[in-house]
């Protein structure tokens, strides 16, 4: 069973959200993700600035078995990119959850993290698939 | 209900991740398959085929039958252990399955055919010796492990004994010999140098530990499908099928049409092909920005469409290849378009071969 942090909060779609304290929240995709999609080979991020809205597909991580979509868990906008993916995808499959994060955005509205799911709604959700 | 190799406690020893693969629980990987596709490339990795079909085809017409049922003519094979690839055709001339023929005498020879269509291969077999004084005998007791590597060799060499090290030292490619309990053959599906072993069940798990314990690196379908794709090898149901002529799935070299009056199965149908000159062809494509060439996409070139029939990121060149089935007019060293993910990508046109023995060939 792949290791679900408790400290995050997390969307169905698999992306892992930390609340940085400061307005801002750092996403990546979880243990569990990685792992359906086996060794990583591109991660193509947006751009510092980009304005998202939720549910936007704002990334798309490319393993060798397929390109997933990167969805938007919250709106606000891009305040950082992780560019050591560029040369080394493989950050998100050793370590999902601390140098394979994603992105940076500055949450419009603190108000939406309350409506992603803690540790134990994501477990269910995935032993639900 | 899944059938399982003789092997399978050991790749759960491994920590694979198991997957369903035609009706066999099959490792994918053993934790990355990049790792794993680096070390048949660089060192030596090892992969658990027993779920392919070995079929002895032993008789008196056995070497007339098999003149009828492939495309390569088995009369080609004099000495004892060589071995042929070739293709089984319907009579449209479609690909029923590609295989693999070793040859001892002209009474018996051994057939390694796909496990995926090892249902429809048995049957057409059975179908087309009908009447014929030979026997179709389908051998589930071996196991067999493909060694592949530019190290391969020599490790196995370390498990065999002085007499088998004797049989198997300086054997061409594409060669088998029975020496003791082993049968050992210099064939493989990656493009480096290497064994593929095939030997008792009760012998498996044992050879297989102490390939491990030499270093060998197990080797999941994962790595094998970015390794044969690498060294431009078809994968039968991806890149041809019984829709598809061998004319069509670079497999022309093994047709041998000489002598004309060997009346194999599918024979007319490609002739009537070959005359016409319509048939596509499968190249390579090569994307070097950024992307994965994917199954099923669609390319598009000056000289009509085509489809990419299989594609993969390449962990050998760090950038995606893919074979493709094209118009036959297209050339090599055109620039085609594929289209992919919301956006068309320039893609190089090559021959359907990308990696041999380590290094990039087009």
């Amino acid at each position: 069973m792949s290791n679900i942090p408790s400290e995050l909060k997390y969307a169905t779609s698999h992306e892992w959200i930390r609340n940085e304290g400061d307005g801002t929240v750092t996403i990546g995709i979880t243990e569990h993700a990685q792992g359906l999609l086996g060794d990583m080979v591109f991660v193509e991020l947006p751009e510092v600035g980009d304005k998202v809205s939720t549910g936007d597909d704002i990334a798309v991580a490319e393993s060798v078995k397929a390109a997933s979509d990167i969805y938007a868990p919250v709106s606000g906008e891009v305040v950082g990119i992780n560019e050591d993916l560029e040369d080394s995808p493989e950050l998100v499959n050793s370590d999902s959850f601390g140098d394979g994060w994603m992105f940076k955005i500055k949450l419009d509205d603190a108000g939406e993290l309350e409506n992603l799911l803690d540790a134990e709604g994501y477990k269910n959700s995935i032993d639900e698939d | 209900m899944t059938s399982k190799t003789v092997l399978h406690a050991k790749h759960l020893e491994s920590n694979a991740k198991m997957v369903n693969f035609y009706g066999w629980e099959m490792p994918i990987n053993y934790g990355s398959q990049i790792e794993e596709h680096h070390a048949v490339r660089k060192n030596a990795g090892m992969f658990d085929v027993s779920h392919m079909t070995i079929v002895d085809v032993q008789g008196a017409d056995a070497k007339s039958f098999l003149r009828r049922l492939v495309i390569n003519d088995v009369a080609k094979l004099t000495v004892p252990g060589k071995a042929l690839y070739t293709g089984m055709l319907n009579h449209d001339g479609g690909v029923i399955d590609d295989l693999i023929i070793y040859f001892f005498t002209d009474t018996n020879y051994r057939l390694v055919v796909n496990s995926a269509t090892r249902e429809k291969d048995l049957a057409w077999l059975a179908e087309q010796s009908k009447g014929l004084d030979l026997t179709i005998s389908e051998r589930p007791e071996y196991g067999m492990i493909a060694v592949q590597g530019p190290e391969a060799k020599a490790k196995v060499a370390t498990l065999l004994t002085e007499a088998q090290q004797a049989s198997v030292e300086g054997m061409k490619p594409f060669f088998g010999v029975q020496v003791g309990d082993l049968f050992i053959a210099t064939t493989g599906y990656t493009g480096e140098d290497g064994y593929e072993i095939i030997l008792p069940e009760d012998a498996a798990a044992d050879f297989w530990q102490k390939l491990l314990e030499t270093g060998v690196a197990p080797c999941g379908l994962g790595a094998r499908d970015t390794l044969r794709l690498e060294a431009g090898m078809n994968l039968y149901g991806l890149d041809m099928d019984e829709s598809v002529s061998p004319l069509a799935a670079n497999m022309a070299w093994t047709i041998a049409w000489e002598p004309e009056d060997r009346n194999f199965i599918g024979r007319e149908a490609l002739t009537g092909q070959k005359a016409a000159g319509d048939q596509p062809k499968l190249v390579g494509l090569v994307l070097e920005e950024k992307g994965v060439l994917r199954s099923g996409l669609k390319v598009i070139t000056s000289e009509g469409e085509g489809i990419i029939t299989s594609g993969t990121f390449s962990p050998t060149l760090g950038h995606s290849v893919a074979m493709a089935r094209v118009p036959r007019s297209v050339k090599i060293g055109d620039t085609v378009e594929v289209e992919m993910r919301k956006k068309r990508v320039k893609v190089q046109v090559t021959k359907a071969s990308f990696v041999r023995n380590g290094k990039k060939v087009f």
